[in-house]
């Protein structure tokens, strides 16, 4: 199968017609052609995304009101601030499946430290921290042993997660500071809130990172062929700790953020959000093999999940019922290209 | 020797992959009860004979005969049927099952009704087996405490279980030591008393003339000569492995050699070679020359910092360095073509210009942001002073040929203007105008003062390009011939004996 996601176009593009002569390629680089842009995974998620919205809109009345709108983000922008790193791992090849529980590790954290009298900076500061500790972990015995990263994440998952049960057992922390609810809570402009204004600017810095920098190319190269990146001087073992320890941070910050918009941390927080973020990775064309993806892709993908879920909320949708939705619509979403590239190869 | 008509043989059998003729018009012939050995140097089509013979691979044209009969092997079920089987260098069986299961895998004996396994006859058969043999070996042990020679025995009779008529033994001695040599030898000798005809496919030439009674060379894919082993010494099959046609003209310069740019002293590793020392001069064209398995790749990768356990000294132009990863071979000016082009040397999925930007983007893109477009002009001035075919730099690495392939990984690292340039088996599986151009280009490069190393396999390569070759064998640094010493005689039974003789 083709590792990128696009869209199958059996007619030869005229552009790339195979011309054999020696030095017949030009000097300057020649630029992706519209036609190919269209023809691109984004491009289709985007459609879809607009038919969601069309949908929704004449399903209720109430989903094209700015502040509903805006409530409506506050579910999805936390996973979706951890996606973005996390995008850059699967394309690394490698994966980390114990991001929910570094938010509740890092959550435990934060609630003790405010118990002790910590302010709203030093509590950002836990958080991120701990979430880096998470990730170092996980990236030094998957670099250092050579474990596959789904086993190592499997068992971290669940160490995080019942280290955050053994530190606060039946508890429930909600000693916050005042103002600690700013980070999940607050809004900087008027429907936009803090939350949703940070994933927004997260989203270019990824953007820049993996399509605008050596970091970037580096990424994708690890991706598709890692022995050949290592052959190629490229030092492996190091970007892909460097990409562990990016998203422990970022778990860290979503538990920042999740744990304001609470005020409070129960040793379940996040419980399964793992899944959710991988399927917003997926759904935004990344390959689980790695090698290939864009954070346009996850990013619009980001708003396909969101959209879907709100309007289903507006149509009293049950929870159980949505989940169902939300899988068949991942299957249907990317069996598409792959069975319209078999219809459309079919001898005919 | 009896002189009887042949049973199995093989008439004007022709097989190509792309780029290469692996078989032209070949023919071969195994009499029953006799031993004949198929000798040929690397890359001769032996193994693809082995692999046609076996139903694995179809001939494009030729012809098989069995007693006679025409036979067409569509699948490697049909080879067994007719009593053909194969001993591989590397026998592949199941670690985790008994003796009797690997011998009666896939062709299991049943019974009764229900057609059930029938456990009981087969251990009884297994051992009946072992026993004909002469191994010492219980049906009941799993293969994976069994030694290696003792995992042979097992193929073997594995391969009499389907009652052999044609047995084929695929450098059957490559990993065994001198006693378990001694035990097959006895086990290929009872194979001939009971009428099969056998195939010994080797690299040694005492081999070869303890066991074989008639043999057949092969030369870059074509039947050379055969005959009866009594008739024949060494030098005279030496002669038929490596004879040249006189066409084949490399574009060798001699260039003015310099200072000394590369010292290697000690170099060892635990498993693979052993106190290799050498040094190369700007401009010079260091070939290695030695049989598969004889420790050159390993060698070169470990200049190349992939090689963790190599111990030793280098040293670039009398500075000691230190070498852990490519990445500070490359700082050093040590690049490594690799031989597996396709894992190792390129990135197939990306374009060819970030391919070749790949190993330096930091020194294209100094503050980390990405330009394509100084990446593609870099990439460009290489591509075209290579002359890969592409219609522009933007192709994926995977749409191009074999040659092309190769071309990208050149010109990648000759865009980090290196110093010494390591090739191995540079032109191994391209056609022969991308091999005339990647040879040229090696003239041109030590001309302009470069360095290379040459690991090749293939002899004419070595003698037609190299200024000097180091001959390995088993991991040892057997013999260094200047390039008026070359004669083929000497290189190879350097290569196979791992003794230097005197020209």
């Amino acid at each position: 199968m083709d590792n990128s996601r696009t869209i199958p176009n059996t007619a030869q593009d005229p552009d790339n017609t195979l011309n054999n002569s020696t030095g017949s390629a030009v000097s300057k680089l020649p630029s992706t052609s519209i036609k190919q842009r269209l023809m691109s995974w984004e491009f289709f998620l985007l459609l879809i995304t607009a038919a969601v919205c069309v949908a929704n809109s004449f399903a209720s009345p109430y989903f094209l009101d700015p502040w509903n709108l805006s409530d409506a983000t506050f579910n999805f922008v936390e996973k979706a601030i951890v996606a973005l790193p996390l995008a850059l791992l699967i394309i690394c090849r490698e994966i980390d499946l114990s991001v929910a529980s570094i938010i509740a590790l890092a959550s435990v954290a934060m609630g003790y430290a405010a118990q002790w009298g910590a302010d709203n900076t030093t509590l950002l500061i836990i958080g991120i921290s701990v979430g880096i500790c998470c990730g170092l972990f996980n990236g030094l015995l998957v670099t250092h042993f050579a474990i596959p990263s789904i086993v190592i994440t499997i068992g971290t998952m669940s160490l995080f997660r019942g280290l955050s049960y053994i530190l606060l057992g039946d508890q429930v922390l909600k000693d916050y500071p005042a103002g600690f609810d700013y980070f999940g809570q607050g809004y900087v402009y008027w429907v936009f809130s803090v939350e949703f204004t940070l994933f927004l600017a997260l989203a270019v810095v990824f953007y820049l990172l993996l399509h605008h920098t050596n970091f970037g190319r580096r990424t994708y190269a690890i991706g598709k062929n890692p022995t050949g990146a290592f052959y190629s001087g490229i030092n492996v073992k190091r970007h892909r700790l460097l990409l562990f320890i990016l998203v422990g941070a970022f778990a860290g910050l979503a538990a920042v953020l999740l744990t304001s918009r609470l005020g409070s941390t129960r040793p379940t927080i996040a419980l399964g959000w793992e899944l959710s973020i991988i399927t917003m990775v997926v759904l935004g064309g990344v390959n689980i093999m790695g090698g290939s993806g864009s954070i346009h892709g996850v990013f619009i993908a980001v708003f396909l999940m969101g959209f879907v879920t709100f309007g289903l909320g507006l149509l009293n949708v049950p929870g159980i019922v949505m989940s169902i939705i939300v899988g068949a619509m991942l299957i249907a979403v990317i069996a598409c290209p792959v069975l319209l590239a078999r219809y459309l190869q079919r001898p005919r | 020797m009896t002189q009887s008509t042949p049973f199995f043989s093989l008439r004007g059998i022709c097989k190509s992959f792309p780029g290469v003729k692996a078989l032209d018009d070949v023919q071969l012939d195994l009499y029953p009860g006799e031993v004949t050995a198929l000798i040929g140097e690397n890359g001769a089509g032996k193994s693809t004979l082995v692999k046609t013979v076996t139903g694995i691979y179809q001939p494009e044209s030729g012809q098989l005969m069995l007693e006679g009969e025409p036979l067409i092997l569509s699948s490697p079920d049909k080879a067994r049927e007719h009593g053909i089987t194969a001993i591989h260098q590397e026998t592949v069986l199941f670690d985790e099952l008994s003796v009797t299961e690997n011998i009666f895998a896939g062709h299991y004996l049943r019974k009764g009704f229900f057609s059930t396994l029938d456990w009981p006859t087969m251990h009884k058969r297994a051992q009946q087996i072992l026993e004909s043999i002469d191994a010492p070996l219980s049906a009941n042990t799993l293969l994976k405490h069994l030694s290696i020679g003792q995992r042979h025995m097992v193929a073997i009779a594995r391969a009499l279980s389907f009652d052999a008529r044609v047995v084929i033994l695929d450098e059957p001695t490559a990993a065994l030591s001198h006693h378990e040599t001694q035990e097959l030898y006895a086990i290929v000798n009872k194979l001939k008393q009971a009428g099969c005809a056998i195939l010994f496919i080797s690299h040694k030439f005492d081999e070869i003339f303890s066991i074989a009674d008639r043999f057949t060379v092969f030369r870059d894919g074509k039947y050379i000569d055969s005959g009866v082993i009594s008739e024949v010494d060494e030098s005279q099959l030496v002669k038929m492995m490596v004879g040249r046609s006189v066409d084949q003209i490399y574009p060798k310069v001699t260039v003015a050699l310099g200072e000394e740019v590369l010292k290697a002293e000690n170099l060892s590793h635990p498993t693979e070679f052993d106190d290799i020392s050498f040094s190369l001069k700007r401009g010079e064209i260091l070939g290695f020359y030695g049989l598969v398995g004889a420790g050159r790749t390993e060698l070169m990768q470990g200049l190349f910092g992939v090689n963790e356990l190599m111990t030793g000294r280098v040293s670039i132009e009398g500075q000691t360095v230190s070498i852990k990863s490519p990445a500070q071979a490359i700082a050093q000016g040590i690049v490594y073509v690799p031989e597996e082009r396709q894992a190792q040397g390129a990135i197939l999925d990306l374009p060819i210009y970030q391919n070749i930007g790949l190993p330096q983007l930091s020194k294209v893109n100094t503050n980390g942001w990405l330009s394509n477009y100084a990446e593609y002009q870099m990439a460009d001035k290489f591509a075209h002073r290579l002359s890969v075919k592409a219609p522009n730099w933007l192709e994926k690495v995977e749409n191009l040929s074999g040659g092309n392939q190769q071309k990208v990984v050149i010109a990648k690292w000759l865009a980090t203007l290196p110093k010494v340039l390591i090739l191995d088996e540079p032109t191994k599986g391209i056609d022969i105008g991308s091999k005339a151009a990647v040879h040229a280009f090696m003239s041109e490069l030590v001309e302009q003062g470069l360095s290379v190393i040459m690991v090749s396999s293939e002899l004419p390569e070595v003698m037609g390009m190299a200024d000097r070759i180091i001959v390995m064998h088993e991991g040892l640094n057997v013999c260094q011939l200047n390039r008026d010493e070359f004669t083929a005689e000497r290189i190879v039974s350097a290569a196979t004996n791992g003794r230097q003789e005197s020209a």
